[in-house]
């Protein structure tokens, strides 16, 4: 499936070919442990180094020693969250929103039974938060706030930087995952009131299981893997060299092709958006498409199931997703769009293009093509539709037994 | 991405029998919207023979609702009433090939459907009996709720008991924090605290180790204890196989098809378990062949 065409890219992204490249030696003769004396550990030292001050230009930091290595995205989100809890154990109250990844969310769902408790933000219709309900909420009780800078399913984007200036003049410590943020906007931690930021690697080209936890300096810090002396002490086991080194290659070009975002690949979605939009009726853009990631396009299709259309995509050879419940195996569509009061019919509709820049014209023009007979085979199967519309009143004229 | 045999593609991407039919004259809406699963089944039936001479169906939902609705209608066209309506969701489900335990769902949708399709033809009220969780135990598809009216039902208190019972968490196990979850909440509604250490208060067996043959015809015995009970709802059982702990037996009559055969094999698992003082499992005899089939 190679030849396919990859809308898919808030999931995870090709690795890039340089970042490849770059990384190859590092399973080869570049396998020494970068903590030896010897010249073996030197040299793969000298590119951890390297690959740290990368990171460290692609996110502002003002010192790259504030960045640390993790083996994930979540990973980087739970040390952020539990280390403020461990350093600050007076403080047992979390601040976080409806519409975080699981990697927060199932986080925090588990500190509730061990006795914290958490104030989870409201989103509105287009995914917006509530900032007088925010500032009502902080106060010294609030060990961390944890908002995600860019919604992985809607793209939606919340007003971080000024987040962070609130929770700061509280003071209360800020953290946010930017796993979708990062390489896709520009950033500059050093002129910001964040504390601690997660991102991970597979999200911008890189490749899977490398994530990076910034800390600003001076912020009190309790590690979640003691042992040895790597990252500080901050993070033990040895370092993943390759994706290391991978990573940084990574941030490198992300942000060389900073400015592509907001220009290339926001024109590519918007053709897209447009082409299905202008196409198929009965379907609307959720989130809230004037502030949102530049690659990032959920549809919601009324009246049909997101996996059946993935699907009938896939087998043209095109991948993308969706908030459906079936396509997580879960009863419920969600839950950024059942936070956002769609509504069920529209819900398990939902359908998620992310692009990236390997994206070209000819892609989207392809998908274009093949979503509106798609929707209307779907469309015909459907019990709430009939002819070229939906049927009458649709939620009375059909209206299953226990639904 | 599922694991979803050729026989559920082929009835996704090419659907039999899809849209509603012409002078239908029995129909059936069922589903959950919340679950993102619908279906309306139209049957034509007639009167004089009571066979099905068509059927249509048109379904919101996922690749395996689409599968299973078109399955259904492939199989029940030109069967009487009766026939059809011993279709089981697993039928719908072996016709496929299969489905992935999540989407086990899928086709009971397609047994409800059609249930109800047959009483709106013959004037009945149908009502739903069944409801539905959030899968728990992946390994042998066993939702939240069914564990839920088996920890109340049974008054299990541990992990243990619940595999026992309802096979949750038998396998990979995967899934013991969260039977703990349910334990935890359930016993908290009658003001107990979940203890994680219990262990289940076994009538220690204090007569001397039985031979193969005592046990057998122990279990034998027991069984006769509880037939009364099973005859009154015009139903038996079937001793087929003793396994090591498990214990296989073969449900007849009206307990066969039964919504209850679960729980009713939960009872007599426990009336064995006492009556021995061990730890067994008893199994539906189908598993047996299931088994060896695997
Ligand atoms: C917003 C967000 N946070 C966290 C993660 C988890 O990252 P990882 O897969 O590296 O653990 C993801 C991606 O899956 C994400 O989209």
């Amino acid at each position: 499936m190679s030849t396919g065409i990859y809308l898919d890219n808030n999931a995870t992204t090709m690795v890039s070919p340089e970042v490849v490249e770059e990384m190859m030696p590092f399973f080869s003769e570049q396998y020494g442990n970068p903590s030896s004396m010897h010249q073996f550990g030197d040299k793969v030292g000298r590119a951890l180094k390297k690959a740290r001050q990368q990171v460290q230009a692609l996110l502002g930091a003002e010192h790259d020693s504030e960045i640390i290595f993790t083996s994930c995205g979540t990973e980087a989100d739970s040390t952020a969250i539990l280390s403020a809890l461990k350093a600050q154990p007076d403080r047992k109250d979390i601040i976080t929103t409806v519409v975080e990844h699981p990697a927060v969310l199932s986080l925090c769902e588990y500190l509730e039974k061990e006795g914290y408790t958490v104030h989870y933000l409201k989103v509105d219709k287009k995914g917006r938060l509530d900032m007088q309900e925010y500032i009502r909420l902080l106060s010294d009780k609030v060990a961390i706030v944890s908002v995600m800078w860019a919604n992985n399913e809607s793209g939606t984007l919340f007003p971080i930087t000024e987040m962070a200036e609130l929770a700061s003049s509280a003071g209360v410590m800020f953290h946010t995952d930017a796993v979708q943020a990062v390489g896709k906007l520009p950033i500059n931690l050093k002129e910001s009131a964040i504390d601690m930021l997660s991102l991970s690697g597979h999200k911008l080209h890189a490749p899977k299981g490398i994530g990076v936890l910034y800390l600003r300096r001076g912020v009190r810090f309790r590690p979640l893997l003691r042992g040895g002396h790597q990252e500080r002490g901050r993070r033990a086991g040895t370092e993943n060299s390759a994706s290391i080194v991978g990573l940084g290659k990574a941030c490198e070009m992300a942000l060389s092709a900073m400015a592509q975002e907001k220009t290339t690949v926001k024109a590519l979605r918007d053709r897209l958006e447009h082409g299905i939009l202008s196409q198929v009726s009965h379907c609307f853009v959720t989130g809230d498409p004037g502030n949102r990631l530049p690659n990032t396009c959920n549809i919601a299709f009324e009246y049909i199931e997101g996996e059946a259309i993935l699907l009938l995509l896939n087998k043209m050879g095109i991948a993308a997703s969706s908030g459906s419940a079936c396509t997580s195996g879960s009863l419920e569509p969600s839950h950024v769009m059942r936070a956002m009061d769609i509504p069920y019919t529209a819900a398990h509709g939902s359908v998620r293009f992310s692009l990236s820049r390997y994206n070209s014209q000819a892609d989207v023009d392809k998908v274009i093509e093949a979503v509106p007979p798609i929707i209307e085979k779907l469309r015909k199967l459907s019990p709430y539709w009939s002819g070229n519309g939906p049927v009458e009143d649709p939620e009375k004229a059909f209206a299953p037994t226990y639904a | 991405m599922w694991d979803y045999s050729e026989k559920v593609q082929d009835h996704f991407y090419n659907p039999r029998n899809a849209g509603a039919i012409e002078g239908a004259n029995g129909t059936g809406d069922v589903g959950s919207l919340s679950c993102g699963d619908a279906l309306r089944l139209t049957l034509k039936v007639d009167p004089d023979s009571d066979k099905i001479l068509d059927a249509g169906f048109q379904t919101f939902g996922c690749g395996s609702a689409i599968a299973s609705s078109s399955a259904l209608t492939e199989m029940i066209k030109g069967m009487t009433l009766d026939d059809a309506l011993t279709v089981s969701n697993q039928d719908i489900a072996d016709y496929l090939d299969g489905l992935p335990p999540e989407k086990m769902h899928c086709s009971v949708m397609g047994r409800e459907a059609l249930q109800a399709a047959v009483a709106n033809y013959r004037g009945e009220e149908w009502k739903d009996d069944h409801e539905e969780g959030a899968l728990v135990c992946k390994c042998f598809a066993i939702d939240e709720v069914m564990i839920e009216d088996t920890v109340r039902a049974n008054n299990l208190s541990t992990v243990e008991e619940v595999t026992n019972y309802t096979k949750a968490g038998g396998g990979c196990s995967a899934c013991h924090e969260g039977i703990e979850e349910i334990l935890t909440r359930v016993l908290a509604e009658q003001g107990v605290a979940f203890d994680p250490n219990a262990k289940i208060d076994m009538p220690k067996a204090t007569q001397p180790k039985l031979t193969n043959i005592q046990r057998m015809k122990r279990i034998e015995e027991l069984l006769d204890e509880i037939r009364p009970n099973l005859q009154r709802d015009k139903g038996d059982v079937e001793l087929v196989e003793v396994d090591g702990k498990n214990i296989y037996v073969n449900m007849v009559g009206a307990c066969g098809g039964c919504q209850m055969a679960s729980v009713t094999l939960g009872g007599i698992q426990q009336h064995l378990a006492e009556g021995l003082g061990e730890f067994i499992q008893v199994m539906p005899s189908q598993e047996l062949a299931r088994q060896a089939g695997a």
